[in-house]
Protein backbone atom coordinates (compact mmCIF):
# COMPACT_ATOMS: atom_id res chain seq x y z
CA UNK A 1 0.00 0.00 0.00
CA UNK A 2 1.27 3.53 -0.49
CA UNK A 3 1.97 6.35 1.95
CA UNK A 4 -1.36 8.45 -0.66
CA UNK A 5 -3.25 5.45 -0.48
CA UNK A 6 -2.70 5.16 3.71
CA UNK A 7 -3.48 9.22 3.84
CA UNK A 8 -6.53 9.27 1.77
CA UNK A 9 -7.87 6.40 3.95
CA UNK A 10 -6.91 8.42 7.08
CA UNK A 11 -8.70 11.67 5.58
CA UNK A 12 -11.88 9.68 4.89
CA UNK A 13 -11.72 7.91 8.88
CA UNK A 14 -10.96 11.62 9.90
CA UNK A 15 -14.17 13.69 7.89
CA UNK A 16 -16.06 10.48 9.32
CA UNK A 17 -15.05 11.21 12.76
CA UNK A 18 -15.94 15.04 12.12
CA UNK A 19 -19.45 14.10 11.12
CA UNK A 20 -20.03 11.76 13.91
CA UNK A 21 -18.63 14.48 16.31
CA UNK A 22 -21.12 17.37 14.47
CA UNK A 23 -23.84 14.90 14.58
CA UNK A 24 -23.73 14.00 18.09
CA UNK A 25 -23.18 17.48 19.51
CA UNK A 26 -26.30 17.76 17.07
CA UNK A 27 -28.47 15.12 18.95
CA UNK A 28 -27.58 17.35 22.25
CA UNK A 29 -28.28 20.41 21.30
CA UNK A 30 -31.60 19.06 19.41
CA UNK A 31 -32.57 16.98 23.12
CA UNK A 32 -34.56 20.28 24.79
CA UNK A 33 -36.88 20.98 21.35
CA UNK A 34 -37.56 17.49 21.21
CA UNK A 35 -38.04 17.10 25.23
CA UNK A 36 -40.72 19.95 24.44
CA UNK A 37 -42.74 17.99 21.88
CA UNK A 38 -42.59 15.36 24.00
CA UNK A 39 -43.98 16.75 26.78
CA UNK A 40 -46.64 18.78 25.46
CA UNK A 41 -47.85 15.38 24.24
CA UNK A 42 -47.56 13.35 27.11
CA UNK A 43 -50.36 12.57 30.22
CA UNK A 44 -50.42 14.28 33.30
CA UNK A 45 -48.70 11.30 35.03
CA UNK A 46 -45.58 10.77 33.02
CA UNK A 47 -44.64 14.34 32.50
CA UNK A 48 -42.06 14.12 34.88
CA UNK A 49 -40.23 11.23 36.22
CA UNK A 50 -39.24 9.97 33.45
CA UNK A 51 -36.16 9.98 31.08
CA UNK A 52 -38.51 8.20 28.14
CA UNK A 53 -39.15 10.86 25.21
CA UNK A 54 -42.17 8.81 24.03
CA UNK A 55 -45.12 8.93 26.03
CA UNK A 56 -47.35 5.95 26.51
CA UNK A 57 -50.07 7.21 24.71
CA UNK A 58 -50.44 10.54 23.12
CA UNK A 59 -52.29 13.23 25.10
CA UNK A 60 -53.97 15.79 22.58
CA UNK A 61 -55.88 17.13 25.68
CA UNK A 62 -52.49 19.40 26.57
CA UNK A 63 -53.51 20.78 23.28
CA UNK A 64 -57.25 21.45 24.03
CA UNK A 65 -56.58 23.07 27.05
CA UNK A 66 -53.96 25.15 25.64
CA UNK A 67 -56.05 26.31 22.84
CA UNK A 68 -58.57 27.07 25.81
CA UNK A 69 -55.87 29.81 26.61
CA UNK A 70 -54.89 31.32 30.13
CA UNK A 71 -57.34 33.85 32.54
CA UNK A 72 -60.25 32.95 30.20
CA UNK A 73 -58.62 34.78 27.32
CA UNK A 74 -58.44 32.23 24.21
CA UNK A 75 -55.16 31.50 22.56
CA UNK A 76 -56.64 33.05 19.77
CA UNK A 77 -56.40 36.16 20.90
CA UNK A 78 -52.95 35.72 22.61
CA UNK A 79 -51.85 34.59 19.08
CA UNK A 80 -53.55 37.92 17.63
CA UNK A 81 -52.29 39.94 20.11
CA UNK A 82 -48.50 38.78 19.89
CA UNK A 83 -48.67 38.97 15.53
CA UNK A 84 -50.34 42.46 15.64
CA UNK A 85 -46.70 43.68 17.86
CA UNK A 86 -44.65 41.77 15.79
CA UNK A 87 -45.91 43.01 12.32
CA UNK A 88 -46.36 46.43 13.50
CA UNK A 89 -42.67 46.14 14.76
CA UNK A 90 -41.03 44.70 12.00
CA UNK A 91 -43.40 47.35 9.82
CA UNK A 92 -41.32 50.15 12.28
CA UNK A 93 -38.21 48.63 11.75
CA UNK A 94 -38.04 48.28 7.93
CA UNK A 95 -39.28 51.71 7.42
CA UNK A 96 -37.22 53.52 9.58
CA UNK A 97 -34.29 51.93 9.64
CA UNK A 98 -33.87 51.57 5.55
CA UNK A 99 -34.45 55.43 5.71
CA UNK A 100 -31.94 56.35 8.32
CA UNK A 101 -29.52 53.62 6.67
CA UNK A 102 -29.91 55.72 3.44
CA UNK A 103 -28.78 58.41 4.60
CA UNK A 104 -25.90 57.59 6.56
CA UNK A 105 -24.68 55.05 3.60
CA UNK A 106 -25.50 57.49 0.31
CA UNK A 107 -25.80 60.94 1.53
CA UNK A 108 -23.72 63.42 2.53
CA UNK A 109 -24.74 65.70 5.59
CA UNK A 110 -22.56 68.00 8.02
CA UNK A 111 -22.76 66.31 11.19
CA UNK A 112 -22.83 62.45 9.39
CA UNK A 113 -19.74 61.29 10.92
CA UNK A 114 -20.38 61.95 14.80
CA UNK A 115 -24.01 61.01 14.18
CA UNK A 116 -22.91 58.07 12.59
CA UNK A 117 -21.09 57.14 15.37
CA UNK A 118 -23.18 58.12 18.09
CA UNK A 119 -25.95 55.34 16.14
CA UNK A 120 -22.81 52.74 16.43
CA UNK A 121 -22.69 53.54 19.80
CA UNK A 122 -26.44 52.95 20.80
CA UNK A 123 -26.13 49.46 19.94
CA UNK A 124 -24.03 48.86 22.79
CA UNK A 125 -26.17 50.96 25.13
CA UNK A 126 -27.91 49.05 27.67
CA UNK A 127 -31.90 49.62 26.96
CA UNK A 128 -31.90 49.72 30.61
CA UNK A 129 -30.33 53.02 30.90
CA UNK A 130 -33.48 54.34 28.67
CA UNK A 131 -35.92 52.06 30.14
CA UNK A 132 -37.37 53.86 32.87
CA UNK A 133 -37.62 57.61 31.65
CA UNK A 134 -39.19 55.93 28.44
CA UNK A 135 -41.68 53.95 30.53
CA UNK A 136 -42.49 57.36 32.62
CA UNK A 137 -43.05 59.24 29.43
CA UNK A 138 -45.46 56.53 28.04
CA UNK A 139 -47.08 56.17 31.52
CA UNK A 140 -47.39 60.22 31.35
CA UNK A 141 -49.00 59.81 27.94
CA UNK A 142 -51.82 57.49 28.95
CA UNK A 143 -50.27 54.95 26.84
CA UNK A 144 -48.92 51.99 29.48
CA UNK A 145 -51.25 48.79 28.85
CA UNK A 146 -51.24 49.75 25.14
CA UNK A 147 -49.29 48.34 22.42
CA UNK A 148 -47.98 52.21 21.49
CA UNK A 149 -45.04 51.57 23.64
CA UNK A 150 -43.99 48.36 22.23
CA UNK A 151 -44.47 49.66 18.33
CA UNK A 152 -43.98 53.48 18.49
CA UNK A 153 -40.51 53.11 18.87
CA UNK A 154 -39.74 50.73 16.34
CA UNK A 155 -41.13 53.61 13.70
CA UNK A 156 -38.26 56.11 15.36
CA UNK A 157 -35.10 53.43 14.30
CA UNK A 158 -34.38 52.49 18.27
CA UNK A 159 -32.83 49.42 17.31
CA UNK A 160 -29.73 50.83 15.61
CA UNK A 161 -28.78 47.38 14.79
CA UNK A 162 -30.93 47.42 12.11
CA UNK A 163 -29.98 50.62 10.51
CA UNK A 164 -26.16 49.18 10.61
CA UNK A 165 -26.95 46.08 9.01
CA UNK A 166 -28.88 47.84 6.15
CA UNK A 167 -25.96 50.81 6.04
CA UNK A 168 -23.51 47.74 5.21
CA UNK A 169 -25.87 46.35 2.51
CA UNK A 170 -26.10 49.56 1.23
CA UNK A 171 -22.76 50.38 0.60
CA UNK A 172 -21.72 47.39 -1.19
CA UNK A 173 -24.30 48.44 -3.76
CA UNK A 174 -22.70 50.17 -6.91
CA UNK A 175 -22.67 54.15 -7.36
CA UNK A 176 -22.91 54.51 -10.96
CA UNK A 177 -26.64 53.15 -10.90
CA UNK A 178 -27.81 56.32 -8.59
CA UNK A 179 -24.99 58.67 -10.32
CA UNK A 180 -26.55 57.77 -13.69
CA UNK A 181 -30.08 58.66 -12.61
CA UNK A 182 -28.89 61.63 -10.75
CA UNK A 183 -27.57 62.92 -14.61
CA UNK A 184 -31.01 62.11 -15.43
CA UNK A 185 -32.80 64.10 -13.02
CA UNK A 186 -33.26 61.91 -10.48
CA UNK A 187 -33.67 63.77 -6.90
CA UNK A 188 -32.72 61.52 -3.98
CA UNK A 189 -36.24 60.15 -3.04
CA UNK A 190 -36.72 58.94 -6.33
CA UNK A 191 -32.96 57.60 -6.07
CA UNK A 192 -34.13 55.58 -2.54
CA UNK A 193 -37.18 54.79 -3.79
CA UNK A 194 -36.78 53.33 -7.46
CA UNK A 195 -32.98 52.49 -7.43
CA UNK A 196 -31.74 51.83 -3.92
CA UNK A 197 -34.43 50.46 -1.98
CA UNK A 198 -35.59 47.49 -4.51
CA UNK A 199 -31.76 46.24 -4.51
CA UNK A 200 -31.54 46.19 -0.54
CA UNK A 201 -34.25 43.97 -0.48
CA UNK A 202 -32.43 41.23 1.26
CA UNK A 203 -31.16 43.32 3.72
CA UNK A 204 -34.96 44.55 4.29
CA UNK A 205 -36.02 41.13 4.49
CA UNK A 206 -33.37 40.33 7.04
CA UNK A 207 -34.72 42.78 9.11
CA UNK A 208 -38.16 42.14 9.05
CA UNK A 209 -37.40 38.61 9.85
CA UNK A 210 -35.31 39.32 12.55
CA UNK A 211 -37.76 41.91 13.98
CA UNK A 212 -40.09 39.50 13.86
CA UNK A 213 -38.64 37.17 16.29
CA UNK A 214 -37.02 39.06 18.23
CA UNK A 215 -40.14 40.83 19.19
CA UNK A 216 -42.14 37.78 19.03
CA UNK A 217 -39.37 36.20 21.76
CA UNK A 218 -39.29 39.27 23.48
CA UNK A 219 -40.47 39.48 27.09
CA UNK A 220 -39.06 42.17 29.79
CA UNK A 221 -40.63 44.79 27.42
CA UNK A 222 -44.18 43.10 27.51
CA UNK A 223 -43.80 42.18 30.82
CA UNK A 224 -43.46 45.77 32.11
CA UNK A 225 -46.13 47.58 29.82
CA UNK A 226 -48.75 45.35 29.70
CA UNK A 227 -51.20 44.50 32.69
CA UNK A 228 -54.25 43.31 31.36
CA UNK A 229 -54.71 39.30 30.31
CA UNK A 230 -56.50 40.10 27.02
CA UNK A 231 -54.01 42.38 26.30
CA UNK A 232 -51.15 39.79 26.87
CA UNK A 233 -49.30 38.35 23.93
CA UNK A 234 -48.10 34.22 23.98
CA UNK A 235 -44.82 35.17 25.70
CA UNK A 236 -46.71 36.95 28.55
CA UNK A 237 -49.28 34.38 28.81
CA UNK A 238 -46.72 31.56 29.38
CA UNK A 239 -45.53 33.94 32.16
CA UNK A 240 -48.55 32.93 34.32
CA UNK A 241 -47.44 29.23 34.22
CA UNK A 242 -43.55 30.94 35.86
CA UNK A 243 -45.36 30.71 39.04
CA UNK A 244 -47.82 27.61 39.17
CA UNK A 245 -45.50 24.78 39.84
CA UNK A 246 -48.52 22.26 39.98
CA UNK A 247 -47.54 18.95 37.54
CA UNK A 248 -51.05 19.32 36.28
CA UNK A 249 -50.66 21.79 34.52
CA UNK A 250 -47.13 20.94 32.65
CA UNK A 251 -48.83 19.06 29.70
CA UNK A 252 -50.62 22.49 28.83
CA UNK A 253 -48.26 24.75 29.46
CA UNK A 254 -45.67 22.79 27.22
CA UNK A 255 -48.31 22.79 24.71
CA UNK A 256 -48.60 26.50 23.98
CA UNK A 257 -44.88 26.54 24.37
CA UNK A 258 -44.53 24.75 21.24
CA UNK A 259 -47.41 26.85 19.86
CA UNK A 260 -45.05 29.76 20.74
CA UNK A 261 -42.24 28.95 19.31
CA UNK A 262 -43.91 27.61 15.98
CA UNK A 263 -44.21 30.71 13.97
CA UNK A 264 -40.33 31.33 14.79
CA UNK A 265 -39.44 27.52 13.53
CA UNK A 266 -41.32 28.10 10.78
CA UNK A 267 -39.18 31.34 9.92
CA UNK A 268 -36.54 29.39 10.34
CA UNK A 269 -37.10 26.47 7.78
CA UNK A 270 -38.33 29.28 5.38
CA UNK A 271 -35.62 32.15 5.77
CA UNK A 272 -32.58 30.06 7.29
CA UNK A 273 -30.43 31.90 4.41
CA UNK A 274 -31.15 35.13 5.38
CA UNK A 275 -30.99 34.85 9.20
CA UNK A 276 -27.83 32.88 8.84
CA UNK A 277 -26.43 35.10 6.31
CA UNK A 278 -27.33 38.26 8.18
CA UNK A 279 -25.87 37.37 11.18
CA UNK A 280 -22.80 36.42 9.63
CA UNK A 281 -22.48 39.97 7.91
CA UNK A 282 -23.06 41.89 10.55
CA UNK A 283 -19.67 40.89 12.13
CA UNK A 284 -17.88 41.18 9.20
CA UNK A 285 -16.23 44.56 8.03
CA UNK A 286 -18.55 46.20 4.90
CA UNK B 1 -26.97 79.03 -30.76
CA UNK B 2 -28.86 80.52 -27.92
CA UNK B 3 -25.23 79.83 -25.90
CA UNK B 4 -23.73 82.67 -27.55
CA UNK B 5 -26.57 85.43 -26.47
CA UNK B 6 -25.60 84.57 -22.93
CA UNK B 7 -22.97 86.68 -21.19
CA UNK B 8 -20.14 84.71 -20.08
CA UNK B 9 -19.88 85.54 -16.56
CA UNK B 10 -23.01 84.95 -15.67
CA UNK B 11 -22.90 81.61 -17.26
CA UNK B 12 -20.07 80.52 -14.66
CA UNK B 13 -22.32 82.21 -12.39
CA UNK B 14 -25.57 80.06 -12.53
CA UNK B 15 -23.10 76.93 -13.01
CA UNK B 16 -21.99 77.22 -9.93
CA UNK B 17 -25.04 77.64 -7.84
CA UNK B 18 -26.30 74.94 -10.05
CA UNK B 19 -23.66 73.02 -8.28
CA UNK B 20 -24.60 74.46 -5.08
CA UNK B 21 -27.95 74.16 -5.16
CA UNK B 22 -28.33 70.09 -5.44
CA UNK B 23 -26.08 69.67 -2.16
CA UNK B 24 -28.13 72.11 0.17
CA UNK B 25 -30.92 70.40 -1.29
CA UNK B 26 -29.64 66.88 -0.75
CA UNK B 27 -28.61 68.09 2.56
CA UNK B 28 -32.57 69.13 3.04
CA UNK B 29 -32.65 65.75 1.58
CA UNK B 30 -30.55 63.26 4.45
CA UNK B 31 -32.29 65.63 7.12
CA UNK B 32 -35.81 64.22 5.97
CA UNK B 33 -34.54 60.61 5.73
CA UNK B 34 -33.32 61.10 9.11
CA UNK B 35 -35.87 62.37 10.78
CA UNK B 36 -37.23 59.28 12.35
CA UNK B 37 -34.40 58.49 13.93
CA UNK B 38 -33.42 61.42 14.80
CA UNK B 39 -36.27 62.17 16.51
CA UNK B 40 -35.70 58.12 18.15
CA UNK B 41 -32.61 59.33 19.35
CA UNK B 42 -33.95 62.77 20.95
CA UNK B 43 -36.48 61.59 22.67
CA UNK B 44 -36.12 58.26 23.19
CA UNK B 45 -32.25 57.60 23.59
CA UNK B 46 -30.72 61.09 24.77
CA UNK B 47 -33.58 62.94 26.53
CA UNK B 48 -34.22 59.00 28.52
CA UNK B 49 -30.77 59.17 29.65
CA UNK B 50 -30.54 62.79 30.72
CA UNK B 51 -33.54 62.14 32.80
CA UNK B 52 -32.63 58.50 34.11
CA UNK B 53 -29.71 60.55 35.58
CA UNK B 54 -31.52 62.91 37.53
CA UNK B 55 -34.07 60.39 38.68
CA UNK B 56 -31.20 58.25 40.07
CA UNK B 57 -31.02 61.42 42.63
CA UNK B 58 -34.05 61.19 43.61
CA UNK B 59 -36.46 59.10 45.16
CA UNK B 60 -39.34 58.36 43.07
CA UNK B 61 -42.67 56.34 43.04
CA UNK B 62 -44.16 57.37 39.93
CA UNK B 63 -46.77 58.78 41.84
CA UNK B 64 -45.61 61.54 43.58
CA UNK B 65 -43.06 64.31 42.26
CA UNK B 66 -39.60 63.07 42.18
CA UNK B 67 -38.26 63.97 45.88
CA UNK B 68 -34.15 65.18 45.37
CA UNK B 69 -32.28 63.09 47.69
CA UNK B 70 -28.55 63.37 46.37
CA UNK B 71 -26.30 60.53 46.45
CA UNK B 72 -28.45 58.65 49.03
CA UNK B 73 -29.63 55.74 46.13
CA UNK B 74 -25.82 55.59 45.29
CA UNK B 75 -24.81 55.57 48.89
CA UNK B 76 -27.69 52.76 49.83
CA UNK B 77 -26.62 50.72 46.99
CA UNK B 78 -23.08 50.80 47.76
CA UNK B 79 -23.07 50.49 51.43
CA UNK B 80 -26.41 49.45 52.86
CA UNK B 81 -27.67 46.85 50.01
CA UNK B 82 -26.44 43.49 50.36
CA UNK B 83 -29.02 42.25 47.87
CA UNK B 84 -27.13 44.56 45.21
CA UNK B 85 -23.76 43.43 45.96
CA UNK B 86 -25.19 39.83 45.59
CA UNK B 87 -27.00 40.92 42.06
CA UNK B 88 -23.25 42.36 41.43
CA UNK B 89 -21.29 39.27 42.42
CA UNK B 90 -24.43 37.02 40.48
CA UNK B 91 -24.04 38.72 36.99
CA UNK B 92 -20.17 39.22 36.95
CA UNK B 93 -20.28 35.31 37.79
CA UNK B 94 -22.13 34.55 34.87
CA UNK B 95 -20.15 36.85 32.48
CA UNK B 96 -17.24 34.84 33.27
CA UNK B 97 -18.85 31.29 33.09
CA UNK B 98 -21.08 32.37 29.97
CA UNK B 99 -19.14 34.04 27.46
CA UNK B 100 -16.01 32.27 27.49
CA UNK B 101 -17.71 28.91 27.18
CA UNK B 102 -20.06 30.39 24.89
CA UNK B 103 -17.21 31.77 21.76
CA UNK B 104 -14.99 28.74 22.87
CA UNK B 105 -17.56 26.41 21.47
CA UNK B 106 -18.46 28.51 18.57
CA UNK B 107 -14.92 28.88 17.69
CA UNK B 108 -14.91 25.19 18.18
CA UNK B 109 -17.70 24.38 16.14
CA UNK B 110 -17.04 27.02 13.40
CA UNK B 111 -13.37 25.41 13.08
CA UNK B 112 -14.65 22.27 12.12
CA UNK B 113 -17.25 23.38 9.72
CA UNK B 114 -14.64 24.85 8.02
CA UNK B 115 -12.95 22.77 5.96
CA UNK B 116 -16.15 20.64 5.23
CA UNK B 117 -17.37 19.85 1.45
CA UNK B 118 -20.36 17.95 2.67
CA UNK B 119 -23.32 18.99 4.93
CA UNK B 120 -21.48 22.36 6.08
CA UNK B 121 -24.59 24.76 5.44
CA UNK B 122 -26.75 21.85 6.99
CA UNK B 123 -24.66 22.04 10.10
CA UNK B 124 -24.59 26.12 10.10
CA UNK B 125 -28.10 26.27 9.93
CA UNK B 126 -28.87 23.44 12.56
CA UNK B 127 -26.40 24.80 15.58
CA UNK B 128 -27.72 28.24 14.79
CA UNK B 129 -31.04 27.43 15.18
CA UNK B 130 -31.12 27.52 19.16
CA UNK B 131 -29.68 31.50 19.17
CA UNK B 132 -33.13 32.15 17.69
CA UNK B 133 -35.23 29.95 19.85
CA UNK B 134 -33.03 30.01 22.94
CA UNK B 135 -34.35 33.79 23.85
CA UNK B 136 -38.07 32.64 24.15
CA UNK B 137 -39.91 32.11 27.12
CA UNK B 138 -41.20 28.60 25.74
CA UNK B 139 -37.35 27.60 25.82
CA UNK B 140 -36.36 28.79 29.20
CA UNK B 141 -39.22 26.96 30.71
CA UNK B 142 -38.37 24.04 29.24
CA UNK B 143 -34.80 24.82 31.26
CA UNK B 144 -36.17 24.92 34.12
CA UNK B 145 -38.08 21.70 34.06
CA UNK B 146 -35.19 19.72 32.06
CA UNK B 147 -32.58 21.21 35.45
CA UNK B 148 -35.32 20.32 38.00
CA UNK B 149 -35.69 17.95 40.54
CA UNK B 150 -36.98 14.58 38.88
CA UNK B 151 -35.34 16.15 35.29
CA UNK B 152 -33.66 14.92 32.97
CA UNK B 153 -30.11 16.20 34.41
CA UNK B 154 -31.04 14.64 37.87
CA UNK B 155 -31.98 11.26 36.42
CA UNK B 156 -28.70 11.29 34.54
CA UNK B 157 -26.56 13.16 37.26
CA UNK B 158 -28.02 12.23 40.08
CA UNK B 159 -27.27 15.70 41.55
CA UNK B 160 -30.97 16.54 42.48
CA UNK B 161 -32.49 19.41 40.79
CA UNK B 162 -30.15 22.40 39.63
CA UNK B 163 -32.32 25.14 39.82
CA UNK B 164 -32.87 24.41 43.63
CA UNK B 165 -29.44 24.85 44.91
CA UNK B 166 -27.59 27.63 45.35
CA UNK B 167 -24.40 26.47 43.98
CA UNK B 168 -25.60 24.99 40.75
CA UNK B 169 -28.99 27.34 39.63
CA UNK B 170 -26.92 30.08 37.69
CA UNK B 171 -24.87 27.50 36.18
CA UNK B 172 -28.52 26.23 34.24
CA UNK B 173 -29.10 29.86 33.24
CA UNK B 174 -25.35 30.09 32.02
CA UNK B 175 -26.04 26.86 29.91
CA UNK B 176 -28.93 28.42 28.33
CA UNK B 177 -26.71 31.20 27.19
CA UNK B 178 -23.81 28.56 25.74
CA UNK B 179 -26.42 26.58 23.79
CA UNK B 180 -27.03 29.39 21.66
CA UNK B 181 -22.94 29.15 20.63
CA UNK B 182 -24.72 29.59 17.31
CA UNK B 183 -24.92 33.31 16.57
CA UNK B 184 -21.03 34.05 16.69
CA UNK B 185 -20.33 30.85 15.40
CA UNK B 186 -21.96 31.80 12.33
CA UNK B 187 -19.75 34.87 12.15
CA UNK B 188 -16.64 33.28 13.05
CA UNK B 189 -17.20 30.80 9.99
CA UNK B 190 -17.73 33.53 7.74
CA UNK B 191 -14.50 35.25 9.06
CA UNK B 192 -12.50 31.91 8.77
CA UNK B 193 -13.79 31.91 4.59
CA UNK B 194 -12.24 35.62 4.21
CA UNK B 195 -8.95 34.55 5.26
CA UNK B 196 -7.39 34.06 2.33
CA UNK B 197 -5.76 30.06 1.19
CA UNK B 198 -2.89 31.86 0.29
CA UNK B 199 -2.31 32.24 3.56
CA UNK B 200 -2.08 29.03 4.56
CA UNK B 201 -0.08 27.53 1.40
CA UNK B 202 2.75 29.73 2.07
CA UNK B 203 2.89 28.63 5.85
CA UNK B 204 2.76 24.87 4.59
CA UNK B 205 5.50 25.93 2.36
CA UNK B 206 7.66 27.59 5.18
CA UNK B 207 6.97 24.44 6.83
CA UNK B 208 4.65 25.27 9.17
CA UNK B 209 2.31 22.28 10.88
CA UNK B 210 -1.17 22.71 11.56
CA UNK B 211 -0.91 24.03 14.78
CA UNK B 212 1.97 26.80 13.65
CA UNK B 213 -0.96 27.87 11.00
CA UNK B 214 -3.62 28.55 13.32
CA UNK B 215 -1.52 30.05 15.62
CA UNK B 216 0.35 31.95 13.17
CA UNK B 217 -2.52 32.42 10.26
CA UNK B 218 -5.98 31.47 11.73
CA UNK B 219 -5.36 33.34 15.05
CA UNK B 220 -4.82 36.87 13.72
CA UNK B 221 -6.20 36.90 11.00
CA UNK B 222 -9.33 35.89 12.64
CA UNK B 223 -8.92 38.30 15.75
CA UNK B 224 -11.16 41.06 14.53
CA UNK B 225 -13.92 38.73 14.58
CA UNK B 226 -13.20 37.35 17.98
CA UNK B 227 -13.19 40.85 19.04
CA UNK B 228 -16.20 41.82 17.87
CA UNK B 229 -18.06 38.68 18.95
CA UNK B 230 -16.66 39.05 22.36
CA UNK B 231 -17.63 42.56 22.75
CA UNK B 232 -21.56 41.98 21.67
CA UNK B 233 -21.31 38.61 23.42
CA UNK B 234 -20.16 40.41 27.01
CA UNK B 235 -22.67 43.36 26.35
CA UNK B 236 -25.35 41.08 25.88
CA UNK B 237 -24.54 38.76 29.05
CA UNK B 238 -24.41 41.91 31.07
CA UNK B 239 -28.31 42.32 30.52
CA UNK B 240 -29.39 38.80 30.59
CA UNK B 241 -32.65 38.52 32.16
CA UNK B 242 -35.53 35.91 30.71
CA UNK B 243 -34.25 32.55 31.70
CA UNK B 244 -32.82 34.11 34.89
CA UNK B 245 -36.86 35.28 35.65
CA UNK B 246 -38.27 31.98 34.07
CA UNK B 247 -36.24 29.99 35.91
CA UNK B 248 -36.66 31.66 39.57
CA UNK B 249 -39.87 32.73 39.17
CA UNK B 250 -39.15 36.14 39.16
CA UNK B 251 -37.70 35.76 41.95
CA UNK B 252 -33.92 35.25 41.99
CA UNK B 253 -33.61 32.80 43.84
CA UNK B 254 -33.14 30.13 45.33
CA UNK B 255 -31.08 32.34 47.88
CA UNK B 256 -30.60 34.70 45.50
CA UNK B 257 -28.34 33.09 43.41
CA UNK B 258 -30.54 33.71 40.00
CA UNK B 259 -30.65 37.12 41.03
CA UNK B 260 -29.14 39.18 38.07
CA UNK B 261 -28.56 42.37 38.24
CA UNK B 262 -31.33 43.40 35.17
CA UNK B 263 -33.79 40.86 37.64
CA UNK B 264 -32.91 42.95 40.61
CA UNK B 265 -33.44 46.18 38.86
CA UNK B 266 -36.89 45.25 37.64
CA UNK B 267 -37.73 44.38 41.38
CA UNK B 268 -36.38 47.75 42.52
CA UNK B 269 -38.23 49.87 40.22
CA UNK B 270 -41.31 47.80 38.24
CA UNK B 271 -42.51 45.97 41.68
CA UNK B 272 -41.19 48.14 44.73
CA UNK B 273 -41.65 51.18 42.94
CA UNK B 274 -38.53 52.41 43.30
CA UNK B 275 -37.75 54.12 40.37
CA UNK B 276 -34.49 56.59 41.63
CA UNK B 277 -33.14 53.84 42.91
CA UNK B 278 -33.56 51.44 39.67
CA UNK B 279 -32.31 54.55 37.55
CA UNK B 280 -29.22 54.75 39.56
CA UNK B 281 -28.92 51.11 39.06
CA UNK B 282 -29.41 51.97 35.12
CA UNK B 283 -26.35 54.24 34.96
CA UNK B 284 -23.84 52.29 36.97
CA UNK B 285 -24.85 48.99 34.47
CA UNK B 286 -24.35 51.83 31.83
CA UNK B 287 -21.39 52.82 33.48
CA UNK B 288 -19.67 49.18 34.14
CA UNK B 289 -20.75 48.45 30.04
CA UNK B 290 -18.93 51.63 29.08
CA UNK B 291 -15.93 50.83 31.47
CA UNK B 292 -15.67 47.07 30.05
CA UNK B 293 -16.22 48.18 26.44
CA UNK B 294 -13.54 50.47 26.79
CA UNK B 295 -11.08 48.04 28.35
CA UNK B 296 -11.57 45.51 25.57
CA UNK B 297 -10.89 48.33 22.84
CA UNK B 298 -7.96 49.36 24.93
CA UNK B 299 -6.68 45.87 25.10
CA UNK B 300 -7.45 45.09 21.88
CA UNK B 301 -4.89 47.64 20.59
CA UNK B 302 -2.30 44.25 21.30
CA UNK B 303 -3.94 41.82 19.90
CA UNK B 304 -6.18 42.38 17.35
CA UNK B 305 -4.45 42.42 13.80
CA UNK B 306 -6.32 44.43 11.09
CA UNK B 307 -4.98 43.32 7.24
CA UNK B 308 -4.90 46.80 6.40
CA UNK B 309 -2.79 48.30 9.39
CA UNK B 310 0.08 45.81 8.68
CA UNK B 311 0.52 46.64 4.95
CA UNK B 312 1.79 49.47 6.46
Amino acid sequence: MTTTALLRKRVAWGRIALHAGCLAALLVMLYPLAWLLATSLKPANEVIASLDLLPSHIAWSNYTTALDGVNGVSIWRLLGNSLLIAGGAVLGNVFSCSLAAYAFARLRFRMRRPLFAFMIATIMLPHHAVLIPQYIIFNKLGLVNTYWPLILPKFLATEAFFVFLIVQFMRGLPRELEEAARIDGCGPFRSFFSIVLPLTRPALITTAIFTFIWTWNDFFTQLIYLFDPDKFTLTLALRSFVDASSQSSFGPMFAMSVIALLPIVLFFLAFQRFLVEGMASSGLKG
Amino acid sequence: MTTTDVPAPTAHRSAASAQRRPTRERQGAAWVFLSPWVLGATVLTLLPMAVSLYLSFTDYDLFDPPHWVGLRNYVQMFTEDPRYWRSVLTTLTYVVIAVPLQLGLALVVALALKGMKRGKGFYRSAFYAPSLLGASMSVALVWRAVFNDGGTVDHLLGTGGWVNQPGWALLAVALLTVWQFGAPMVIFLAGLQQIPAELYEAAAVDGAGKWRQFVSVTVPMLSPVLFFNLVLQTIQAFQVFTPAFAISAGKGGPADSTLVYTLYLYDRGFVASHMGYASAMAWVLLLVIGAVTAVLFRTSRSWVFYASEGER
